[in-house]
């Protein structure tokens, strides 16, 4: 009754948080892409430390596909508390593996799937005699029958645990005994390997697994950003921790154990946000990791920094919203926040990465705009790619980069000037040069979010004012050909049809087309990689009939964004919305488009 | 206010600083606060001060909030830079600045709505950080931008000008900053520009957070019979718990006071605070005797000034924190960034 599902599987995880299972999650998915098969894992967790339910759904996929998908092949259902609902989610013809140390009851059952018990507290319990020892054993035994069942290379496992616990010899052994507790066991119980099943496949070595709160935080040291000042926040302290830890790494003086880095834990995101101008306003490149409600808190500031012109980069992995909000799960809900945040008239460029590959360049991309532009620019990724782990490419470093600091005089440049003015616009492209502190009593100025002329001095002129502000419109137009350029996609054959997209949404599209054209339907995709938009996004709306735009949020929040800016008829831009706070499956692109196309062709 | 341009006028007579430096190097542009309004008072103790201390106008950086206080950075030290930033928010991106810059001179001026109300929160972290700045709280006990509301300085009892009585009780930024751990805590009063100055040198030269609470009557709101703020009440209550010398590194100490009289502070730099008690034995030093002597007078409606409490062994935040000693912003880049060799040595762990 099962079909044979060879490399194409979704396998998914129930347990109760706090029992250690996440490492067990996390050798199976480095195991399936040492087996050179692209993988990807996402996790599901509750906002609590301990006692309620998380899974962990791994997908592998010959084809490279990285979306959720809504199959469930395999399931490890080793939560009571939610069994019945674990395997109601099995898809006809899946797995269901369970720990069967407890009978079941025998309603909980189905006839279009196979349930595999295994007595893995029992198998535990057996085997190893301390309390703690034997819940965190049950996780690498499944791991182990999991091997068994699905061919995952042993070989692999073993040289996986070998390196996490390099230090710990006793922990290789007792390891490698909970595998092969698991392992034993299914071979001599089961048919193994399942019809669904992993096999060795290409190669992966060009390739590596990071999340993208992990990239991002790497990318700030890459940009030279010397001073991050957050708020913890889920889901972005991710970001902040790897930037810690890669600065331990690469910033402390082996010699005086003396800091490159500042690294300010404020009492709220309002003074995170103070500390980051403060820092970018003498000259050093400062940043913060938030999520939403810290987005919320920083306003006053962001809309300051935007008066007052003052670089500053802030990253912002969305969670649900409004208010507090699921914390735990994913939406691109702060498009609209930040593209227009603060006060009076505001707008900030905004950058999408589409996974932890374009977190780490993006991070490095925000702080030259920011500095170029002399403004508050915003890196909006998500949970979704914040925390979760990705296949990527390999990152690159180009060891000529050299950082854009933008329109910065030197003392010696101040001196030759007759007289330093802040906000005078010389080159025509709406960017004033700027001073750093500490150099010249020359270049002195007053930075403040009260009316300020272009000479710098406070004002109450409406002349002044609307000359300083429709400047700021010149730097706005300048920034539509700064930032990065969309990505497009063209169809096989001349279409009407466009899809547009952005971030986390990427991959269930780019897997949808090919399901669509499975169906007939052929479109165009354009991946919007930053706001403003820049003039082939305009193009791209303007040169198709129908665009369908897929985002997580259930406001179409890039679509208002659209509709705004390039004048188009809004009939034409189609919400595909998914906001449920999982990461969109491409079921969920393939049948927002049919829908929309089948109702058009009845009418 | 006047809206007449600042003259720089050549007097004959005037003294240059060690570094050459005339006072007028130390203005700013025309205050366009109230005729007699105490801020200004202490706009000019600051350029004194800056101007004893010999400091180059362009190694500081004059930072506020929002308010009638938050102005007067415009009105010093022209050749500095300065942020007037949002309300109650001056001391985060004072952290931020320091961060970023450790060898600015750093002052804040804030006042009692900005660092007591709004800005509670980041007044005490900035304590808690030990940054080494000198942080002015110009107290009047109102919110003279708004037109005379009370503020969490006023004192329970006081009267505004239109007569209500404020019904509660006041945040003391003085005895606050103690118990929060401050390193550097002085009250004075704009009217005695002697001890102000002092303090002000004393707090600028004070490596780590120097709390400087100033008793600055507003005179268009808060200087009516039943202000527990105004001049003639600040007059009336005001005494120094102790006088306050400061001695700069080159310089000796050439008066000797008896043995038990006074306290010799030696700050980081070599300069000196000499400490003279007054008559009841107050010792800055001594935390726990000073805030009970603090809450002693506070009952008894009096104003204590002087250099009330100091550590100067404190760490300020940079010695905690272990940071470079090349300010972040000057670091090279070559330094900062690791390059391509050790990214590709660092993905090997990611497979």
């Amino acid at each position: 009754m099962s079909e044979s599902r060879v490399n194409d599987f979704v396998l998914k995880i129930g347990t109760v948080n706090g029992t250690g299972s996440a490492s067990a999650n996390g050798l199976l998915l480095k195991a399936f892409f040492r087996m050179g098969i692209p993988v990807t894992g996402k996790n599901l967790f509750p906002s609590n430390i301990q006692g309620l339910p998380t899974w962990y759904g791994i997908r592998v996929n010959h084809k490279g596909y990285m979306a959720r998908s809504k199959r469930v092949d395999v399931m490890v259902a080793l939560n009571a508390q939610t069994y019945q609902k674990d395997m109601d989610n099995v898809t006809p013809g899946g797995f269901l593996i369970y720990d069967s140390t407890w009978p079941r009851e025998r309603q909980l059952s189905r006839n279009d799937i196979t349930v595999l018990g295994v007595p893995l507290a029992k198998l535990c319990n057996e085997n190893f005699s301390d309390a703690r020892v034997r819940i965190l054993m049950k996780n690498i035994a499944y791991v182990g029958i999991l091997a068994a069942l699905l061919n995952i290379d042993t070989k692999i496992l073993r040289a996986l645990i070998e390196e996490t616990f390099a230090s710990k010899p006793k922990l290789v052994e007792s390891n490698l005994k909970a595998i092969n507790l698991g392992f034993n066991y299914a071979k001599d119980n089961f048919t193994c390997p399942l019809p669904t099943h992993a096999e060795t496949m290409g190669n992966n070595s060009k390739h590596i697994m990071i999340d993208g709160n992990s990239a991002a935080g790497l990318g700030c040291v890459y940009a030279g950003a010397t001073v991050g000042a957050w708020y913890p926040i889920t889901p972005s302290t991710g970001l902040m921790d790897a930037y810690k830890a890669y600065c331990k790494m690469f910033r402390i003086d082996k010699e005086t154990g003396k800091k490159n880095y500042v690294i300010i834990q404020a009492e709220d995101e309002l003074a995170a946000a103070g500390t980051v101008l403060g820092a970018n306003w003498v000259g050093a490149r400062a940043f913060t990791p938030t999520s939403g409600p810290g987005i919320s808190l920083m306003s006053e500031f962001i809309g300051f920094a935007y008066y007052t012109e003052i670089p500053s980069v802030f990253f912002n992995v969305q969670r649900v919203g409004p208010s507090t909000g699921m914390p735990t799960r994913t939406q691109q809900c702060d498009i609209m926040l930040c593209a227009y945040a603060s006060h009076g008239d505001t707008q900030h460029p905004l950058l999408f990465p589409a996974d932890p590959y374009e977190c780490f360049e993006m991070a490095v991309s925000a702080f030259d705009l920011a500095e170029r532009l002399q403004t508050p620019v915003f890196v909006l990724s998500d949970l979704d790619i914040g925390m979760n782990d990705w296949m990527i490419p390999e990152l690159k470093w180009d060891d000529n980069y050299q950082p854009d600091r933008g329109k910065v005089l030197s003392s010696g440049d101040v001196d030759k000037l007759e007289k330093f003015y802040r906000y005078l616009d010389v080159d025509g492209d709406g960017i004033a040069a700027r001073t750093l502190p500490g150099e010249n009593a020359k270049g002195a100025y007053f930075v403040r979010g009260s009316g300020h002329n272009k000479h710098g001095m406070y004002t109450e002129s409406s002349e002044e004012y609307k000359d300083l502000v429709d400047r700021l419109l010149v730097k706005w137009k300048t920034a539509r050909a700064l930032v990065p350029k969309p990505v497009l996609i063209k169809a096989r054959k001349e279409t009407p049809i466009g899809i547009i997209a952005y971030g986390s949404s990427h991959g269930a599209v780019i897997e949808a087309l090919d399901d669509l054209r499975e169906k007939g339907i052929e479109a165009d995709y354009m991946r919007v990689r930053a706001f403003p938009f820049n003039g082939e996004v305009t193009r791209f709306v303007e040169q198709h009939e129908t665009i369908f735009v897929v985002e997580q949020n259930r406001d179409a929040q890039l679509r208002s964004l659209l509709i705004l800016e390039t004048n188009t008829d809004a009939r034409k831009l189609i919400p595909v919305l998914h906001y449920s706070g999982m990461p969109i499956p491409t079921s969920c692109v393939v049948e927002g488009i049919c829908e929309h196309l089948c109702a058009k062709d009845v009418a | 206010m006047s809206f007449i341009k600042k003259p720089k006028i050549d007097l004959p007579g005037q003294l240059h600083n060690e570094i050459g430096l005339l006072k007028r190097d130390y203005e700013g542009a025309m205050s366009t606060l109230c005729a007699g309004c105490g801020h200004d008072s202490i706009t000019a103790a600051i350029v004194q001060a800056f101007w004893e201390l010999s400091i180059p106008p362009e190694k500081v950086i004059k930072l506020s909030g929002i308010g009638c206080s938050s102005k007067t950075p415009a009105y010093f030290l022209s050749g500095a830079h300065g942020f007037n930033s949002v309300h109650g928010r001056m001391p985060s991106v004072a952290i931020g600045a320091h961060s970023g810059n450790r060898d600015l001179v750093c002052i804040g001026v804030s006042g009692d709505g900005d660092s007591l109300s709004i800005g509670f929160g980041q007044f005490g972290h900035a304590v808690r950080r030990n940054l080494n700045m000198l942080y002015i709280i110009e107290n009047n006990g109102v919110y003279g931008l708004t037109k005379g509301q009370f503020s969490a300085a006023a004192d329970k009892g006081s009267k505004s000008k239109r007569g209500d009585i404020n019904q509660w009780k006041n945040i003391d930024a003085v005895s606050t900053a103690i118990s929060m751990g401050s390193s550097f805590v002085a009250r004075s009063f704009s009217g005695d520009r002697e001890q102000l100055v002092t303090l002000i040198k004393a707090g600028i030269m004070h490596p780590g957070c120097a709390i400087l609470d100033v008793v600055s009557p507003c005179v268009t709101f808060n200087n009516h019979p039943g202000s527990t703020k105004s001049y003639t009440y600040t007059r009336d209550h005001y005494h120094p718990a102790s006088q306050t010398d400061f001695i700069t590194p080159a310089s000796e100490i050439k008066v000797s006071y008896a043995e038990g009289t006074s306290t010799v502070v030696e700050l980081h730099d070599g300069s000196k605070l000499l400490l003279k008690k007054a008559s009841s034995g107050y010792d800055a030093t001594d935390r726990s005797r000073v805030m009970r002597y603090l809450e002693q007078q506070r009952a008894q409606g009096e104003v204590v000034t002087g250099l009330l409490y100091i550590n100067a062994e404190l760490p300020e935040m940079h010695r905690i924190y272990r940071t470079s000693e090349t300010p972040m912003k000057d670091v090279a880049f070559e330094e900062l960034n690791p390059g391509s060799e050790a990214l590709a040595k660092l993905q090997a762990r990611m497979r």
